[in-house]
């Protein structure tokens, strides 16, 4: 499986790209082969400001649903807005078009705190 | 947990593998919609060899099958298979079954939920008063089930059982891939045609019968299908499963299955359920189609429009063939008529859902 290098993780198995203080988030390589088809993703916490563990909205697959988590703390800005009509992206393009949110980070040094690719890769292998 | 005489070709084949009733079971391989399509459009194989199987024989064999079960085995003759359920002494059900008669008023296979197997072993034995000889193969038995418009032509190549003029729920005993003494069965749980093969699992035979089916099968698309998409395509089709959409609580006529309920005949419980015939059963399993978005899933509950519950749900999925979301839920009896509106409690909302008629997809 793919965990790119320059991306953190989580033990909820979100990824977080982050750039200045705007991060951009998604669901792994390997959340989304445990999840299968993906029929639609669901967030409607645009605007919110919210803790790192938060629920920010939930992924519905074929046969489960899970939550979403935000990995670090801070106000959500943006929803891909491309997942209304092809949820089938995150499968696809997890780390890509299947982003889910970005987000402005409360204090960018949390995302320091998260788990680097070989320590996400170690937790899910 | 235990194997199936297939488990190491799930492996191989990178299936996603998970416990099922006690058994490593493939959920997937290449993606539950993948697969629920090739099913419908081409043709799929299930390894449902976790399925328990019981012989009954003797001459007092049909007198037991009949007061377990509901549906009136006496009504079978060799070759021909039957639907039906063994019903608690509250009117519940202990599980849900097919009646296969191996030779009339003499041999019978019982086929039971892999779930339930030591269940049904034991429920079927305390009524055993009369000495019927009973044989548990379900350890030594493989069965693989071949679905899909075109699982029959591609099979027939492995065969001389005329599969073609097969009927729904009949069944021939014949060489298979090379195998003898292969029950060659014209039933299912996808609703979209097709073969259950069961076969003794001795000398390599379970091997043997996989490669050839893949051997003929692979190159026109038949491909290895997980319990995934063997639930969505049952729920497509209204199919009951045990654990999910009847138990031992609910009763055959609750879940719709009074064609199976055969008050011509004495068996288990049979004056509770002829009483709630006459009198109507409180609650209803119904079809029900997401209006609202959203996946109603086992457990959630059912609301009128002032929030009052009303039921809940006992299966559900988006339906692959259908791409809309659909359920199957007990109600109450108001509202279990077509046309219902109904609410769907998916977490902190309240989703409207509409009452249909089963199966969801004709």
């Amino acid at each position: 499986m793919n965990f790119p290098e320059n991306l953190k993780y989580t033990k909820e198995h979100e990824w977080v790209l982050l750039e200045g203080d705007t991060a951009t988030v998604g669901i792994t390589e390997f959340a989304q082969r445990e999840l299968g088809d993906i029929v639609y993703v669901e967030i409607e916490t645009v605007g919110q400001a919210l803790n790192a563990g938060d629920v920010f909205g939930s992924v519905e697959a074929v046969k489960t649903v899970s939550d979403l988590y935000l990995p670090v703390g801070g106000k959500i800005t943006e929803v891909n807005s491309g997942l209304s009509g092809a949820p089938e992206s995150v499968n696809q393009d997890p780390y890509g078009s299947g982003w889910m949110i970005k987000m402005q980070v409360s204090n960018p040094a949390d995302v320091e705190t998260l788990l680097d690719a070989k320590a996400y890769e170690a937790l899910v292998g | 947990m235990k194997n199936t005489p297939f488990t190491q070709q799930h492996i191989a084949l990178g299936a996603k593998m998970a416990e099922f009733a006690g058994y490593n079971m493939p959920i997937s391989y290449t993606g539950i919609n993948d697969e629920h399509a090739t099913v419908r459009n081409n043709a799929g194989v299930f390894d449902v060899s976790h399925m328990g199987e019981f012989i009954l024989k003797g001459p007092k064999a049909l007198d037991l099958i009949q007061r377990v079960t509901s549906n009136d085995a006496a009504k079978l003759t060799a070759g021909k298979a039957q639907y039906s359920c063994l019903p608690n002494e509250e009117g519940g059900i202990v599980d849900d079954l097919i009646v296969y008669c191996l030779e009339e008023n003499a041999s019978y296979m019982l086929v039971v939920n892999a779930s339930n197997i030591e269940k049904d072993w034991n429920w079927i034995s305390s009524h055993n008063t009369e000495g019927v000889e009973m044989h548990n193969i379900s350890d030594k038995t493989a069965l693989l089930a071949i679905q899909g418009p075109k699982a029959v032509e591609y099979m027939q190549e492995l065969t001389d059982v005329d599969l073609v003029n097969l009927k729904y729920y009949t069944f021939a005993k014949g060489t298979f891939a090379g195998v003898d003494n292969v029950i060659i069965s014209a039933t299912g749980y996808t609703g979209s045609g097709g073969i259950e093969i069961y076969f003794e699992d001795k000398d390599g035979n379970a091997q043997k019968v996989w490669e050839e089916v893949f051997r003929i099968g692979g190159p026109k698309g038949l491909k290895p299908i997980g319990l995934g998409a063997r639930d969505t395509l049952r729920l497509e089709k209204g199919f009951c499963l045990y654990g999910n959409d009847i138990d031992d609580a609910t009763s055959p006529l609750e879940a719709g299955l009074g064609w199976i309920t055969k008050f011509t005949k004495d068996f288990t419980a049979k004056d509770i359920l002829e009483k709630q015939k006459a009198e109507g059963v409180q609650r209803k399993l119904v079809g029900i189609e997401m209006e609202d978005k959203g996946i109603p899933r086992h457990g959630y509950k059912l609301q009128d429009a002032e929030g009052r519950e009303i039921g809940y749900v006992t299966s559900g999925t988006q339906a692959p063939s259908l791409g809309k979301a659909i359920a199957m839920a007990y109600v109450e009896k108001a509202f279990a008529g077509e046309g219902s509106e109904v609410w769907v409690s998916v977490r902190d909302k309240a989703l409207k859902a509409v009452v249909v008629k089963m199966p969801f997809l004709k």
